[in-house]
């Protein structure tokens, strides 16, 4: 088989390489550079002005603003997605009654399964505007139900109170399904007999759930964690639709702020790079210390 | 899955969510460089055509396709080819504006003529300090196409080329005469023997009894509170004369604090201290609170004169939708009851490095002419700049209501422009401080405060280039 290798790496290797080089690396490497200068955006004129940029973003308190909630993004939106993508996938896996081995899922598994993974079938920009109506402060879903138990409600998106948290439960309820099916993919793949053996010393599920599934799945759960937390460091096109920002920059992210610098409010585009810059810096070492903090030794099946 | 796996990818995943940063880099290479086949169109000039237009010259329009649609583009294009049947126009339609364009200006080929508009608009004061803009000095100077004996600046409404100049250079065309103040319906004020009020405590008054009836006096576009800044600044303007806007628009220090301000803000804290504005607005965006309003859930609401056709689909008919001017103060107020904003809008440009300069002046010169004007007018139920175009053509309920209080407003009405200077200040900065003011959770000291910090942040931002208006 050595004879043709060359060429099918050529074939394979090349190809993708060279439009992650053109379409990826080349215009990241070109944003670092524009970061350095004043680029207006409009013209083919820039000055370099050093680290000016960076200076000015140091001192800006609209970008610390969205850093900070970026950083609330970044804490709470991982754990609760996982937390409910393991409850729910556990209970699809094992969380039915029947049988004493206690290992087969709910009833009515495969519809569930279906109804977690539907916000994942749907465009971004629907759930934003489906989210939007649903907090439609006098007719939507959740005013609507309050009122109906005689019960006051806020105006959801329309207080700097509540339009953070909204926007957050928006962003666990979209995700949530695809992490439950990935869950349960991972579920699948540990040997029955482990949960037999468990069952057997008398586990109660809880304690299956933390001492045997989770271990289990610690290599999927990091990769999980990874994701979300690139998610919470954006969280550019929910946000973006769904309050811009607003109100009083209260739902302001980074990824909001940049675009609004650049095609927003203002055609700064040097600076608005020199935002992307940082918000690069700072989705590689959240990636970077995650892998390194939740390292663990594999577990493999033979 | 092995981890160097799980680290590339997340690098991958990274880099996807941060796309506007790959954009902007990917739009600054190459640009610029003028060749041969970009060479601006030029024609001689002579007395049929003296722009000097190429004839067989091709004509790009990009149009914002918002609330007057496109149609009346297609008109106006038409009427061009009508001139200049050689040449080939081409038409399209966007929303996102920016978006859109922006690689083509870096790239030196942007379109002839940019209907600049909407929420994807590009930042005038961007365009303007980069030279991007074409100077529309000598379309004022050429002969209305139709009305004979006068040059194009003839036939234009005063204030309509002050609002589009930048430093003295003509570089905007504003086509549109838009009028800002707060509307009622007349029919619901005629069934309810309600009067518009004149003067501030009659207003209050009124929305007393407005309550009362179980109506909501007041509605407002929650998610972009800056409509509510305008009947405000009004107050503030008719209170303390015109020297009002034109502090704030050269950012004067504390022009936000200035006496007059603090009248206005005070009064119109009133609204929100008795709870005269209905539940649940500062959720509400543009199109939501304009439709609980036509839907008789509110009695008032402050708009621009696109209103009428932004609603049309949803108002009720014989609703009778009518403009008005903001209340006076009391009886020290410089400028009368009257007294209204009126100015240009809906912006029109033709980019400095567009090839066919002179074809977009040229149809700018058919867009101002009174044909072309009241087709417009006509098409999409709003006024122009042309004056005396919409003479003659039956105008919708509202618009009419319009023309009379401009009318009666005549030489009293005022405007201001740090929106067109500096489109940051009012989208975001005064827009977060109205967001707060008007839902009550900051009182009107703290509301000037937050916006003069804003105009402040302005002012104090060497990036930004400054524009001074003389009264």
């Amino acid at each position: 088989m050595r004879h043709g290798k060359w060429p099918l790496i050529v074939t394979f290797l090349v190809p993708p390489v060279l439009l992650y080089v053109v379409f990826v690396v080349s215009p990241y490497l070109q944003a670092f550079q524009i970061s350095t200068t004043d680029w207006l955006g409009y013209s083919a004129d820039a000055n370099s002005v050093g680290l000016a940029n960076f200076k000015t973003l140091w001192h800006d308190g609209y970008v610390w603003n969205a850093l900070q909630n970026n950083a609330i993004l970044l804490a709470l939106v991982p754990v609760l997605t996982i937390v409910l993508g393991i409850f729910f996938a556990t209970m699809l896996a094992m969380g039915g009654r029947k049988g004493r081995a206690g290992v087969t899922g709910v009833r009515g598994g495969a519809f569930y399964r279906t109804v977690y993974f539907f916000p994942q079938v749907l465009s971004v920009v629907i759930i934003a505007l489906l989210w939007k109506e649903v907090y439609h402060p006098n007719k939507g879903l959740l005013t609507s139900a309050l009122h109906a138990l005689g019960l006051p409600s806020p105006t959801w998106l329309g207080d700097p109170a509540t339009a953070f948290w909204c926007v957050l439960a928006v962003m666990v309820w979209s995700n949530v399904g695809f992490y439950v099916v990935l869950f349960g993919a991972a579920m699948s793949a540990v040997p029955k007999e482990i949960y037999e053996a468990v069952l057997l010393d008398g586990a109660s599920r809880f304690t299956t759930l933390r001492r045997v599934t989770l271990p289990l799945l610690w290599d999927t759960v990091q990769v999980a964690w990874v994701y979300l937390a690139i998610f919470a460091l954006d969280g550019f096109i929910l946000v973006q639709l769904m309050t811009n920002g607003g109100p009083n920059f209260s739902t302001d992210v980074i990824g909001v702020r940049m675009y609004d610098t650049a095609f927003g409010s203002e055609t700064k585009f040097g600076y608005a790079s020199a935002i992307g810059v940082v918000m690069f810096f700072l989705t590689l070492s959240v990636a970077v210390l995650s892998l390194r903090v939740g390292r663990r030794d594999r577990i493999e099946y033979s | 899955m092995n981890r160097r796996d799980i680290l590339r990818r997340s690098a991958a995943a990274g880099l996807l969510a941060t796309p506007a940063a790959g954009l902007l880099a990917g739009c600054a290479t190459g640009g610029g460089d003028d060749n041969d086949d970009t060479a601006a169109y030029k024609g001689t000039k002579s007395e049929q055509n003296p722009l000097g237009v190429k004839e067989d010259a091709p004509l790009e329009v990009v149009i914002f396709s918002g609330g007057f649609g496109e149609e009346y583009a297609k008109a106006h294009e038409a009427m061009y080819t009508e001139k200049y049947p050689k040449a080939k126009v081409k038409h399209s339609a966007t929303q996102e504006i920016s978006k859109t364009l922006q690689p083509r200006f870096v790239d030196g080929s942007p379109p002839d003529v940019v209907n600049n508009s909407g929420t994807g608009q590009i930042d005038f004061n961007g365009l303007v300090s980069q030279n991007a803009l074409a100077d529309l000095g000598e379309l004022l100077a050429a002969p209305s196409l139709d009305v004979p004996g006068k040059t194009v600046k003839d036939t234009l409404l005063p204030g309509a080329v002050e609002i589009g100049s930048y430093d003295g250079k003509f570089l905007v065309l504003n086509y549109t005469y838009t009028a800002y103040g707060i509307w009622h319906s007349n029919k619901l004020f005629t069934e309810r023997k309600w009067e518009y009020a004149k003067t501030w405590d009659e207003h209050i008054a009124l929305c007393k009894q407005i309550k009362a009836a179980g109506i909501a006096p007041w509605t407002y576009a929650g998610i972009h509170p800056r409509y509510m800044s305008w009947p405000l600044i009004s107050t503030a303007i008719k209170f303390g004369g015109p020297s009002v806007a034109l502090a704030l628009d050269n950012l004067e220090p504390n022009a936000w604090k200035s006496d007059a301000m603090k009248a206005a803000a005070d009064a119109w804290h009133q609204i929100v201290k008795d709870k005269y504005i209905l539940e649940g607005s500062p959720g509400l965006d543009h199109k939501q609170s304009q439709t609980a309003w036509c839907q008789g859930k509110a009695a008032f609401i402050s708009c621009g004169s696109w209103l009428e056709s932004e609603q049309k689909d949803v108002t009720p008919a014989g609703f009778n939708m009518t403009i008005a001017p903001t209340p006076s103060l009391g009886s020290g107020d410089k400028l009368p009851f009257e007294a209204i904003r009126g100015t240009a809008g809906e912006p029109f440009m033709v980019p400095a490095k567009a090839r066919n300069v002179a074809g977009g002046l040229e149809y700018f010169r058919t867009m101002l002419s009174k044909k072309g004007a009241q087709d417009f007018t006509r098409k999409v139920a709003s006024l122009t700049v042309v004056a005396g175009a919409s003479d003659g053509v039956e105008l919708p309920y509202g618009l009419s209501s319009v023309v009379k209080a401009l009318d009666a407003s005549g030489t009293n009405g005022f405007n201001w422009v740090y929106n067109n200077y500096y489109r940051k200040l009012e989208r975001n900065l005064v827009d977060a401080a109205c967001g707060e003011f008007f839902s009550g959770r900051i009182g009107p000291a703290d509301f000037l405060d937050q916006c003069q910090k804003g105009a402040d942040s302005i002012a104090q931002d060497s990036t930004v280039k400054k524009y001074k208006r003389a009264a």
